[in-house]
């Protein structure tokens, strides 16, 4: 499961301009349990693929230790990365469930 | 390190340097008031916000003057004129406009973009709907026991952040307003506090927290009506622990303390209101803190994103009577969420036509809203480029809010707070503008009636019958 | 369209002069009533009409920070009730709480013109004003919340009334407020601080001390406010609004100001006798005779109107015990060092015997007062019931037949425990036009507004003679605000924003330096970004001070 949310990091770096390089980085680095890494076989500044029925976006990973981030679930920055895999039924709500994704995570191989 | 420092010191000195007092920041809705600005005047950037936090600090350092076009139309450079022209023209003419976005713009230039909008017959939302629109709802459910940040100084001695994380989004909520301060009833700060932290993950605000829970994700709403249940002396079984992550003594514990504080306060975050429960979730958290107020004095708060989205619940609500998703194609406000709010505007195809102030749907709405929007003229005022900016028909650059601008914008606390400019823009604020806009749409749709005969003159000249 | 005109062939009432429905020409120029204009001035016949000055409201809620919580609570409560634009006026929603262009449209629409609305923290005075520049047509200003001001509580205890009276001045500057209100005086520390109790007794210790008694602040607001002349005196939400035997209270509250002027706000809920827990019974007769022997009190009634209203108030404990009541949604609103504030959706219902009973206390008051110049027309708007149903109660007081068809409806029992069947009197148009424009005008000091004497705003009201008087109020036909038409035929025919009315009291400079350090330690904004400045007043007028 993937949760956008916001970092300092995030919020800093859109002050210098959203097209601006640091921002993109930003908001392409997903976080992940180190477990969950191991599994399919990456480290840290792997590329993988996400995607479900909406889209699908490649973004690069960092490991997070097991006791911070839950086996299973997924944390980016907001941004354009996010868009692409967010769902835009609101269900009668006016809000997207855009922290609440489920979507696959597969490995790029270089 | 030092050197550099000192060095920066005469360089300081030899500068024209003008020092703001008490400038407020609007990059979060902490909206903190206490800036010292140091504004370069030659160069007219900020080389020094005292007191602001890593967040305000970028805010303030990189809004300088960009050397870029005040005003585009499909790219090419044009005058503030004539894009107010088309601008104008494009939503008089569009039989479905939206206008969108209002959270980081003064609350005065929100004014007038609701009387825009009213006299086009459009549509209008605001940044709330993908942000705490799910607590607006609720709050239409339960209500809401708050009060403002300085009460919470003042007086919390049992602080719990659910589904947030304060300490990278809104760095100085921990020690200007709700952990660390020393209040009238809380003279040792922090000590005499204590702090909960309910999230799914361990975040960097965990440093903070006496006591951290971590549901499982998307249980907040089985948790938080779990703690109304044992609220209200109902026994829960321990297999909310199989279902929650949260062992049934751990919420035993906080009910006892929930229930025993003197003064409690609950704030929340996204982390309910865009996952799986939405409204359900707030509503929950809401009615808890409700609940409370049985046994002790409680009070809840969402704790708001940008500089003034709070201001834009407050104006759209003043104007028309709802707080966002308000759509006037018959004449008169209605309010409906899910049809009314951008994502579904966007994604359903019914919008022919945009106007988006400071906020970049653009980047982070889904795909199928970003899609639609690139289909439709798109009128867009910010302070950069972004990729709203990128797909506009009509772009305008307007002066920063709070650094180039005066004006009013409310913190999430509902309490507003005037703003101090720093130094002049070449490009007009959003309010000059959007007034710009407001009377020439105006004009064009007095000349519209005009032409069925519902002049105020003939009106009043028909009334006056002479003897 | 100039704004010279002559207004002839209509019957005026102007109780300020004396003018009690005689034809009368009114002569209007550069928004002001004149002796006379030319002779190509545009005439508007008003034959068959009742001309009035504009009416007055002295005591609503209409905007600021409660009210947009109000509204937001509340979308049900406006869906049905939409206010569509016209041509020159904007959309807006009705219901108890309308929208701000909704709410000064409405109010021109029954023939109001000035409307002050009666309680904002100082600290959302910024806000209030906002929402004024959006409220069009009628002027407007409103009174500041003070009465649970910890700094100034803490001047009282320490008997430092010098000090005392320079921080209400600057307050009331701060704010660019009309006057100082007190709404439940004492009451917020023990809600706020002591896991949500109440103060009972005017005479009862209270503070973050408890050792300040709701009396002694009565008593210091009420001296300072006289010394200074404000041109409307503390505006009073007595202790124990609401409860059975609140009477007791409500007197001594105005034995406390002595001959010292005071107004008493929405008298009706302070009427009430019997004990505590039980329900009440009217002591409408007791209160009435207090106010008509002291010319120095004045009263808003706060009739209560059955149907939807929505409770809004700075008494917070008050809304919570109502909620106990609707089991609805609530709103509980703290503002630090200042105020409390309570919001609830209510409907008051007349098989109910506490509502019956409240809805006859008020009419009792009207009925009993002898002086209607100092017991005016209101229903705390939208607690006791909206603005929009002061035309009924026009038609309440003027009727003694409709009068008695209404009381069939409602809680017979209710009527054994007030004198409400036996009242015989019917109010007159001259009577109604005291107590809706005149009244409340003198009241509030404001010597250009209630009357159409030479000199005074030309806010005008013309309407229809009619023999069902909720229909002559319901839409004025002409309304004329500072010299313009507003609206014509019953059609609005432009557009204005009104202004906004308050006082400058003076004080000395020196108490920044006593009130610095307390901002300091225990407000959450900056105490250069505290006060009001002139820019959010638009077009405003200063009224002076004595």
């Amino acid at each position: 499961m993937l949760i956008p949310g916001r970092s300092a990091k995030q919020g800093t770096s859109l002050n210098q301009g959203k097209l601006k390089e640091e921002y993109k980085e930003v908001t392409s680095t997903l976080e992940m349990n180190t477990d969950d890494m191991k599994k399919i076989g990456l480290v840290d500044g792997d590329k993988v693929r996400l995607s479900n029925d909406i889209g699908e976006t490649v973004v690069s990973c960092i490991g997070k230790k097991p006791e911070d981030l839950s086996e299973g679930v997924l944390f980016i920055p907001y941004g354009p990365p996010s868009s692409q895999l967010m769902e835009s039924d609101t269900a009668g709500s006016g809000m997207p469930l855009s922290k609440h994704m489920m979507v696959d995570v597969e490995k790029i191989k270089n | 390190m030092t050197e550099q420092k000192s060095n920066k010191k005469t360089e300081e000195q030899n500068k024209n340097i003008k020092i703001v007092k008490d400038a407020t920041c609007t990059f979060c809705g902490c909206v903190c008031d206490d800036m010292e600005l140091h504004v370069d005047l030659d160069e007219k950037r900020i080389i020094k916000a005292k007191n602001a936090c890593v967040l305000g600090r970028a805010w303030f350092a990189e809004h300088t003057i960009e050397d870029a076009p005040a005003a585009l139309i499909d790219g090419k450079e044009v005058s503030v004129e004539e894009a107010v022209e088309e601008a104008a023209q494009t939503l008089v003419k569009a039989k479905f406009p939206i206008t969108y976005g209002l959270s980081d713009t003064t609350s005065e230039a929100q004014k007038q973009a609701v009387a825009i909008t009213d006299y086009i017959k459009g549509n209008i939302d605001t940044t709330t709907s993908v942000c705490h629109g799910p607590s607006g709802l609720a709050f239409q459910g339960v209500g809401e026991s708050t009060s403002t940040l300085g009460e919470v100084k003042n007086r919390a001695d049992l602080v719990i952040y659910w589904g947030g994380n304060p300490a990278e989004s809104h760095p100085r909520h921990f020690g200007r307003y709700a952990v660390t301060p020393k209040g009238m009833f809380t003279p040792n700060g922090k000590k005499d506090r204590t702090i909960v932290l309910v999230d799914v993950r361990k975040t960097k605000s965990a440093g903070v927290a006496d006591i951290l829970i971590r549901p499982k994700p998307g249980k907040d709403f089985e948790v938080l009506w779990a703690l109304r249940a044992l609220v209200k002396g109902i026994s829960i079984s321990t297999d909310i622990e199989k279902e929650t992550g949260v062992p049934l003594e751990v919420l035993t514990d906080l009910v006892e303390r929930m229930k025993n504080c003197r003064f409690g306060v609950l704030f929340f975050g996204m982390g309910l209101t865009m996952t799986r429960g939405r409204h359900f979730n707030s509503g929950a958290l809401l009615a808890l803190a409700t609940d409370l107020n049985e046994y002790t004095h409680f009070v809840a708060k969402p704790v708001r994103g940008h500089g003034n989205v709070t201001g834009a619940d407050n104006v759209v609500s003043w104007q028309t009577g709802y707080p966002f998703g308000v759509n006037f194609s018959r004449g008169y406000p209605r309010f409906n969420p899910g049809e009314f709010t951008t994502v579904d505007t966007l994604s359903n195809g019914d919008a022919d036509a945009a106007m988006i102030i400071a906020s970049d749907p653009g980047s982070n709405f889904p795909k199928k809203a970003i899609e639609h929007l690139k289909n439709i003229p798109v009128v867009v005022l910010d302070t950069k480029s972004t990729d709203t900016t990128k797909l506009a028909h009509v772009a305008f650059k307007t002066a920063t809010y709070g650094i180039n601008t005066g004006g009013t914008v409310y913190r999430m606390d509902d309490v507003s707070i005037p703003l101090r400019p720093a130094f002049e823009s070449p490009f007009p604020d959003d309010e000059t503008i959007l007034k710009a806009i407001k009377k020439r749409v105006h004009e064009l749709i007095l000349k519209k009636n005009d032409s069925r005969g519902a002049s105020g003159e003939a009106k009043v000249a028909a009334a006056v019958n002479p003897l | 369209m100039s704004a010279t005109m002559r207004i002839v062939n209509g019957q005026v009432y102007d109780p300020k002069n004396n003018i009690n429905g005689e034809i009368k020409e009114i002569c209007i120029q550069d928004g002001k009533i004149v002796d006379a204009v030319d002779d190509d001035a545009t005439i508007i016949d008003a034959k068959g009409m009742v001309i009035m000055p504009g009416g007055v409201d002295i005591h609503c809620h209409i905007a600021g920070p409660k009210v947009n919580l109000a509204r937001k609570l509340t979308p049900e409560a406006r869906r049905h009730d939409v206010h569509p634009s016209t041509p020159f006026t904007r959309s807006g929603s009705g219901g108890t709480t309308p929208s701000t262009f909704a709410a000064g449209y409405r109010y021109a629409t029954l023939g109001y013109t000035t409307a002050m609305e009666a309680a904002v923290s100082p600290i959302g005075a910024r806000h209030v004003l906002e929402e004024f520049e959006d409220t069009p047509i009628i002027d407007k200003g409103f009174y500041v919340l003070l009465g649970n001001n910890i700094f100034l509580h803490n001047l009282i205890r320490e008997k430092r009334f010098e000090e005392f009276e320079q921080a209400v001045a600057w307050w009331v500057n701060a704010t660019k407020a009309y006057t100082v209100k007190l709404v439940n005086p004492g009451g917020d520390e023990a809600w706020k601080g002591k896991k949500n109790s109440n103060v009972t007794d005017i005479d009862e210790k209270t503070g973050p001390s408890s050792d300040i008694s709701p009396r002694q602040i009565i008593e210091a607001f009420v001296k300072t406010v006289n010394k200074q002349g404000y041109p409307h005196p503390p505006h009073i939400h007595c202790n124990n609004l609401g409860h059975s035997g609140n009477y007791i209270t409500t007197l001594e509250t105005m034995k406390t100001a002595g001959d010292l002027r005071a107004h008493i706000a929405h008298i009706q809920f302070h009427s009430y006798g019997g004990v505590v827990g039980k329900n009440p019974i009217s002591k409408a007769a007791e209160i009435a005779d207090y106010v008509n022997k002291h010319p120095n009190i004045t009263c808003d009634v706060g009739q209560v109107m059955f149907g939807e209203s929505t409770i809004m108030t700075a008494d917070a404990p008050l809304a919570y015990v109502l909620k106990g009541h609707t089991k609805g949604k609530w709103v509980n609103a703290d503002t630090e060092c200042e105020s409390g504030c309570g919001i609830l959706p209510f409907v008051y219902q007349e098989h109910l015997y506490m509502h019956t009973l409240q809805w006859a206390i008020g009419l009792e008051l009207f009925l009993l007062s002898e002086d209607p110049w100092r017991i005016i027309l209101s229903t705390d708007h939208p607690n006791g019931g909206s603005f929009m149903a002061y035309p009924k109660l026009i038609k309440l007081l003027m009727d003694e037949k409709f009068r008695h068809e209404e009381m069939k409806r409602v809680n017979q029992k209710a009527l054994l425990k007030c004198s409400l069947p036996e009242l015989k009197r019917e109010y007159t148009l001259y009577e109604i036009a005291i107590i809706t424009r005149a009244g409340p005008a003198k009241a509030l000091g404001l010597e250009t507004k209630g009357h159409l004497g030479v000199g005074a705003d030309a806010d005008i009201t013309i309407y229809d003679l009619m023999d069902d008087k909720e229909m002559m109020f319901s839409t004025a036909r002409y309304v004329f605000k500072s010299g313009e038409p507003m609206i014509a035929n019953h059609e609005f025919t432009t557009d204005s924003k009104g202004k906004v009315y308050h006082i400058a009291p003076t004080y000395d400079n020196k108490i920044e330096e006593v009130l610095k350090p307390f901002f300091e330690d225990f407000y959450s904004i900056e105490f250069s970004n505290y006060p009001v400045d002139d820019h959010y007043l638009h077009q405003h007028e200063i009224i002076k001070t004595r």
